[in-house]
């Protein structure tokens, strides 16, 4: 008598195992779609715009005419932009990651700041576009100046900063902090001259990442009315401005199709920006990584 | 005895005793007040963004009827005799395109990430990641610019039917954009579940597809059901792809060919416009967010509590 029908074991056997390499395959596929996608897109956006990168696209100013269009006004903006994104955002950041990750005690008012904290991270930046709006271009009268807008893109990246900058905290060993309280250092001392060192890469790296996303980030720029075509450099922080992505929304949407190739040349310095500091993050965290 | 021993100092007290003067104990006290005021400006944000909501929305709301705002089915504010303002259309506009997305992103994600977690060498996972990565940082208006100029010529050589402004061109460039996101949270949960629980259904002879789908799935199914949630809400405040590729035309249907219009799409229309400042059309635009935050404050408030409630613990 048998007890196992070896012929139905093996049919069946046979048939997971076929349906284990299908899957293998389409679960393979699904992982290139991203792959794929990407090509495609750097793909179509160098052949349809590196036409346009020339030094005449970095000095003239936006212009009616597609051949004439240039990015100056744009990238001076964004650059500006930045000079105010950066250090409102890192000290706001890696102040607050400071307070909840050393001083702060369990106590309701610290958990609403970190259940806050996440909740702000999933507004849409849009949102945030109304907020500066309001706030800092109709309350505080800055109109539409890149100290508005920066203020803006600051509180909007917060969130990511402050993860980021706790997470590097975190990773710094207790034994340091210990060795230096046992030192005789006070405690934001240990924190200024041990902790802050040894989590500096970390923040950076956030930090970088976070500017990163500033950078390419057009809704609240749109929501505050940054204009289009500048034909001036700006020239302080409550001067009117025009940036990169804006510029690249602009172009875009002009039915024109010869401004689509302008645009695409726009995207190309963008993104190359973006390489360049994605580089520099990447670089500082392989650097400094693992030290302990 | 001993009280006639001169008095002990722990090295400890005299750190304290020395640090507490002057200064040096000025500051100590000084930065824990500075630091937990800076702790406060997230808060000062949330704060300012509900009651600039709200109290424009508020304004809103003097000249048009609540009632007919959240039930009305007509949504044309530009209109020069009557201009109504229903906002269902916005909504049915910002369903369509996260359906979309979500039928995209949701497949592809979670098939990304049972690669990634079960099947993949350490070394594709290293290779795989930045691109993934990559992908998440691209600007929205790069992704618009895409799905305007390659995704909707595309589109419209198979199905000459579909208009030049549509939502399932940005519809399935959303979805692109939230792949990584749904990959990399559910890859993450998928990780987490150990590898004993593998081993055991490995040792019962199941194949590798059985304990990724009927092991790995169930175990990881709380994080995997947060990050497409998260993702979810992701696509509804999605603004440039929308924006640039699915047209201005809100309407009350589930047409997908057509030129439609989505809540971030309705203020970006308005706010690169020249509508005055103080205009009902104005105030409209704080009524529409304030939804479109309500919308996504629900989705990430949802996704927090599926990955606490629903966490399984091993």
């Amino acid at each position: 008598m048998r007890y196992i029908n070896h012929e139905e074991v093996a049919s069946k056997t046979k048939k997971r195992l076929t349906k284990n390499t299908i899957f293998k395959g389409v679960f393979a596929a699904a992982t290139t779609f991203g792959l794929i996608v990407l090509t495609i897109l750097l793909y179509r956006i160098i052949t349809q715009g590196s036409g346009y990168i020339s030094l005449d696209f970095f000095t003239s100013f936006a212009s009616r005419i597609p051949e004439n269009s240039g990015i100056k006004a744009a990238i001076a903006g964004s650059i500006y932009l930045m000079l105010v994104v950066a250090p409102v955002s890192m000290f706001l950041g890696v102040g607050t990651a400071i307070y909840l990750e050393e001083y702060a005690t369990k106590n309701r008012f610290n958990t609403f700041i970190k259940i806050n904290i996440s909740n702000l991270a999933g507004v849409p930046s849009v949102v945030f576009g109304l907020l500066g709006l309001t706030i800092f271009a109709r309350f505080f009268d800055l109109g539409i100046s890149i100290l508005a807008a920066g203020l803006t893109m600051s509180l909007l990246i917060l969130p990511i900063i402050i993860v980021a900058s706790q997470e590097a905290i975190r990773a710094v060993p207790n034994e340091l902090r210990e060795a230096s309280f046992a030192m005789g250092a006070t405690k934001w001392q240990t924190i200024l001259r041990v902790v802050l060192p040894a989590s500096i890469p970390g923040i950076l790296t956030g930090s970088i990442l976070a500017l990163s996303r500033a950078i390419g980030e057009t809704a609240p720029l749109v929501v505050l009315g940054i204009p289009t075509i500048l034909m001036f450099m700006p020239d302080g922080l409550l001067s009117t401005f025009t940036a990169l992505p804006m510029q690249i929304f602009d172009w875009t949407k002009r039915p024109q199709v010869e401004f689509h190739d302008v645009a695409a040349g726009g995207i190309i310095v963008l993104m190359a920006l973006l390489l360049f500091m994605n580089s520099i993050a990447v670089f500082i965290r392989n650097k400094y990584q693992n030290r302990y | 005895m001993a009280m006639n021993e001169p008095k002990q100092l722990s090295v400890q007290e005299l750190i304290a005793q020395k640090s507490n003067r002057g200064l040096l104990a000025f500051t100590e006290k000084l930065i824990p007040k500075i630091l937990l005021l800076i702790a406060t400006v997230s808060v000062l944000t949330t704060i300012g963004i509900v009651f600039t909501l709200i109290f424009e929305t508020i304004t809103f709301f003097t000249e048009v009827n609540v009632l007919s705002f959240l039930t009305g089915t007509e949504w044309y504010p530009f209109a020069n005799s009557t201009p109504t303002y229903g906002i269902l259309p916005l909504i049915v506009g910002t369903l369509k395109i996260t359906a979309i997305a979500t039928f995209v992103a949701v497949p592809i994600g979670i098939a990304t990430a049972i690669y990634l977690s079960e099947y993949a060498s350490d070394r594709v996972r290293r290779i795989v990641k930045p691109v993934l990565e990559v992908l998440a940082g691209v600007p929205t208006i790069v992704y618009g610019f895409f799905a305007l100029t390659f995704v909707t010529p595309i589109l419209r050589s198979v199905f000459p039917e579909i208009s030049i402004f549509n939502a399932i061109s940005p519809g399935i460039v959303v979805g692109i954009m939230v792949i990584p996101m749904i990959a990399s949270l559910s890859e993450d949960a998928m990780t987490s579940v150990p590898n004993a629980m593998r081993d055991g259904a490995y040792a019962l002879g199941a194949t590798k597809f059985e304990v990724a789908v009927k092991i790995v799935l169930p175990a990881a199914l709380s994080g995997i059901v947060a990050s497409i949630v998260l993702a979810i809400s992701r696509a509804i405040g999605e603004t440039m792809i929308v924006a640039v590729a699915a047209g201005s035309t809100p309407g009350f249907d589930w047409d997908v060919t057509g030129s439609i219009q989505t809540m971030t799409a309705y203020i970006v229309q308005v706010t690169t416009g020249d509508a005055g400042y103080g205009t009902t059309i104005y105030y409209s635009i704080y009524a529409v967010g304030f939804t479109l935050f309500l919308f996504t404050l629900f989705m990430n408030m949802l996704a927090q509590f599926i990955s606490k409630r629903f966490r399984e613990e091993y």
